[in-house]
């Protein structure tokens, strides 16, 4: 439809009329608004624009996984925040879909205990606030766990104390080749995967993949290792006694306690709302589907791999993109527990120093909104790639 | 010598069952020797074995009497229920041992070595919790900084909503549509002049001293009020053939949806001001009311637009055959329906909101999780988070639970209906 062909069709009054007014109504809010900012920004002697991105950010962030201190900008401490961010949820999704497959499975059990156990699981921590569960976990659970002199040692490896966990540093030679080996992997897998599927649809050879696959993913890294000169060691933390009371550990990596609070919670309460998609995806599954599958001879792990987890997978992963979209929304939360995440770097401590709250603020609300989006256009693809093809 | 000679079958269960019975007696009497009296029976063997010989033995005893058709009636179902091969037998028992071992020290801590009496810190000698916290500070969580003198004021609006709700649902039809009218469009003034005061004789009280539980109730309650006729409104607009309206709705909704409520709640805390004529001030707590409101509208738009989009074509056309304008059709015919569809799906919005409420802290509103953290905080006080945030947690629990219950309830009786 082209502008002359909209403006003919919506020429009625009745048509046009609600829709002008909402236009213009929209709009002179808007006005209104800019202007009452303009006029209260003039009066605070600041001017709207995004160049203090780049001023000096003059303080510092706990955790970072790039390097960062007061030296660096506005805008690379936006970069930290929003890493500490990916990385939170990332964890979180990790260990949520985990979680969440057990204990979805379990309620499916035919063991009463157990099914019971995984209820009990879900209503507990689906029904108390997220932002209780972090404050738990953060300030009574971890905050009982022994200071550094005495952590809990988990075989002189790894060390938890209640000022983070202490595990090994990972110092790689060549890491490119390792990972380039592991790519490699990933690709010879797809590959055979494929040749699988054509020599099972079209001459009925079933080939042993998860074996070979498995056989894949472990020989390709361990090439690399003996002829491409990889390399691994471990640097261990050790005690280091800082002044007569206080101790720490050096040489290892820490995990500070608000990282591990945060991915904590996160990762449980999102866990109960990925067991109840599992579960109803599995129910889904009409039992006639197994029967008629059983019917023409395939057995029991064929019928879960070709007939009941492609149906339940298209019950399953729409609903539970979404709760890994919330989880990363989520983890916005990190800000009541002082986890350097986007919000409390950004929208908190740089809001604070340079006082550009509409800037600022937009810019945290526009990255999070163009993470929904992205998310939404891909579930909208995934749908219509799963939806099923009726004739 | 052959194996299946000593399966566990039918006519040997006069051998099998005492026998099998007995080792998961010895396993579990093993464990609670072990939990309660801290004596180890087993002691006789090296630590790793004695470690795991009351699930070997419970695991032996459980394959024992897993005899098919055995003829006894409870033998059977404890047999299909928790027994019924091996891997489920193992899970049985590790999930009873966790219980047994888990179940003394929580118990120790909320009962047992607890104190209940007392009104300092110093009363507080048991290892267990030390629950004089709460009851010392109770008051304090449940009304916020709110005057002592003045908090009958916040039980008398209290009362006289759940009174006006309760009273609502026995009251014949007739009367009943006048009740909500004026529960909807009069009692919240009532209960804002209330609260805040500052006529009829009532002391001015300002929102920065609400808070506690009943400041998450009051939050709560507006919040539902208000989001569902925006939600309704929004959801008609998405729907709507006129496009400039629908890509307004459209995209008024995927804002709220796309961002975190605490981005928004910063949003009316730090950036709204802004927008505002200089000179002019809206409380925080209403400022922060309405980001609750249209957060939770769009999602409400969501779940209503589910509804309208479930309806068949027909009742749009019978509507529009009889005559009926767009609003009309709407309020009698469409909505009523739509509505109904989707009431589970309201609930559990409404139960989100409830959830979303302790959030409004991060700017400073003191509810519940606030004054602990404002309570655990205070010199006199410190180490009382556990017991503090378990209690936050019970409460928020019991509320939350008795709303899923309830609107799973519904969900039943609605679909049976159909």
């Amino acid at each position: 439809m082209n502008f002359k062909q909209f403006i003919s069709a919506n020429k009625k009054p009745s048509i046009l009329i609600p829709q002008a007014i909402t236009v213009i109504a929209l709009i002179s809010v808007i006005i209104y608004f800019a202007t009452n900012a303009q006029i209260n920004m003039g009066n605070r002697g600041i001017s709207f624009g995004f160049g203090f991105l780049n001023q000096e950010a003059s303080f510092d962030i706990a955790f970072s996984l790039i390097e960062f201190d007061g030296s660096y900008s506005y805008g690379r401490a936006f970069l930290v925040g929003l890493l500490n961010t990916v990385l939170v949820s990332v964890i979180g999704i990790f260990f949520a879909t985990i979680i969440g497959v057990i204990v979805g499975v379990s309620r499916l059990s035919d063991n009463y205990l157990i099914a019971k156990a995984a209820e009990w699981y879900v209503e507990i921590f689906r029904n108390i606030p997220l932002i209780l569960q972090i404050f738990f976990w953060y300030f009574a659970a971890l905050r009982a766990l022994p200071s550094p002199e005495n952590a809990i040692n988990f075989y002189d490896i790894s060390y938890l104390t209640i000022k983070g966990w202490y595990i090994p540093k990972f110092i790689w030679t060549n890491f490119n080749l390792f990972c380039y080996s592991i790519i490699a992997a990933f690709f010879s897998i797809y590959f055979f995967l494929k040749y699988a599927k054509k020599q099972r649809e079209e001459f009925g050879r079933i080939l042993p993949t998860a074996t070979i696959s498995i056989l894949i993913l472990i020989l390709l890294p361990l090439i690399s290792f003996f002829l491409l000169d990889v390399s691994l060691s471990f640097s261990y933390p050790e005690l280091k006694q800082l002044s007569a009371a206080s101790y720490t550990y050096e040489n290892g990596v820490s995990i500070i306690p608000e990282l591990m609070a945060l991915a904590l919670a996160l990762s449980m309460y999102t866990a109960t709302f990925i067991a109840e998609n599992v579960r109803a995806g599995v129910l889904g599954v009409s039992k006639g589907q197994k029967e008629a599958a059983a019917s023409i001879g395939l057995n029991k792990g064929q019928i879960l791999k070709l007939v009941v987890m492609p149906q339940a997978l298209r019950i399953i992963i729409p609903p539970t993109t979404n709760q890994y979209l919330n989880l990363t929304k989520n983890s916005s939360l990190a800000a009541a527990i002082a986890y350097p995440d986007m919000v409390l770097v950004f929208a908190k401590t740089a809001l604070m120093q340079t006082g550009r709250a509409i800037e600022i603020i937009s810019i945290t609300m526009l990255t999070y909104l163009s993470l929904s989006i992205t998310i939404s256009i891909f579930m909208n693809w995934y749908n219509k790639k799963m939806a099923i093809k009726e004739k | 010598m052959n194996l299946s000679n000593y399966r566990p079958t039918k006519d040997k269960i006069s051998t099998y069952l005492p026998l099998g019975s007995f080792l998961i007696i010895i396993s579990f009497f093993d464990i609670l020797i072990n939990t309660f009296f801290n004596l180890n029976i087993t002691s006789f063997l090296t630590q790793k074995i004695s470690y795991f010989f009351p699930l070997v033995i419970g695991f032996i005893g459980f394959y024992l009497i897993r005899i098919e058709f055995s003829g006894v009636k409870f033998l059977d179902k404890l047999n299909k229920n928790i027994n019924s091969n091996n891997f489920n037998a193992l899970l049985t028992l590790l999930i009873l041992f966790i219980i047994i071992k888990s179940i003394l020290p929580i118990l120790n801590w909320f009962f047992f070595e607890a104190n209940f009496v007392g009104n300092s810190k110093e009363d507080c000698t048991g290892d267990g919790a030390c629950w004089v916290f709460i009851k010392v500070w109770f008051n304090r969580f449940m009304y916020g900084l709110y005057p002592d003198v003045e908090q009958w004021r916040v039980n008398t609006a209290f009362i006289l909503l759940f009174g006006l709700v309760g009273i609502a649902f026995f009251v014949p039809q007739k009367i009943k549509k006048y009740f909500l009218i004026f529960l909807i469009f009069v009692y919240p003034f009532i209960g804002i002049k209330l609260l805040s005061g500052g006529s009829f004789g009532l002391t001015y009280v300002e929102t920065a001293a609400w808070g506690g539980l009943s400041l998450t109730f009051i939050i709560s309650a507006f919040a539902i009020l208000f989001c569902f006729p925006i939600g309704v409104i929004l959801a008609l607009g998405r729907r709507s053939s006129l496009p400039a309206i629908r890509y307004i709705s459209i995209g008024f909704i995927e804002l709220w949806r796309g961002v975190p409520l605490i981005t928004v709640l910063f949003m009316a805390a730090v950036m709204f001001p802004m927008f505002l004529p200089d000179g002019t001030f809206i409380d925080k707590l209403i400022r922060v009311l309405i980001a609750i409101t249209l957060f939770e509208a769009a999602y409400m738009a969501e779940v209503v637009r589910g509804g309208l989009q479930a309806l068949p074509k027909g009742q749009y056309e019978a509507a529009k055959s009889l005559g009926m304008g767009y609003w009309r059709m709407n309020a009698l015919i469409i909505l009523p329906q739509a509505l109904k569809l989707v009431i589970p799906g309201i609930a559990n919005t409404l139960l989100a909101l409830v959830k979303d409420t302790p959030l409004i802290f991060v700017v400073g509103l003191m509810e519940l999780a606030g004054m602990i953290g404002l309570a655990k905080t205070n010199p006199k006080w410190l180490g009382m988070a556990m017991e503090g945030y378990v209690f936050a947690g019970l409460v928020f629990w019991v509320i939350c639970y008795a709303m899923s219950r309830y609107s799973q309830n519904l969900e039943k009786k609605l679909s049976t209906e159909r």
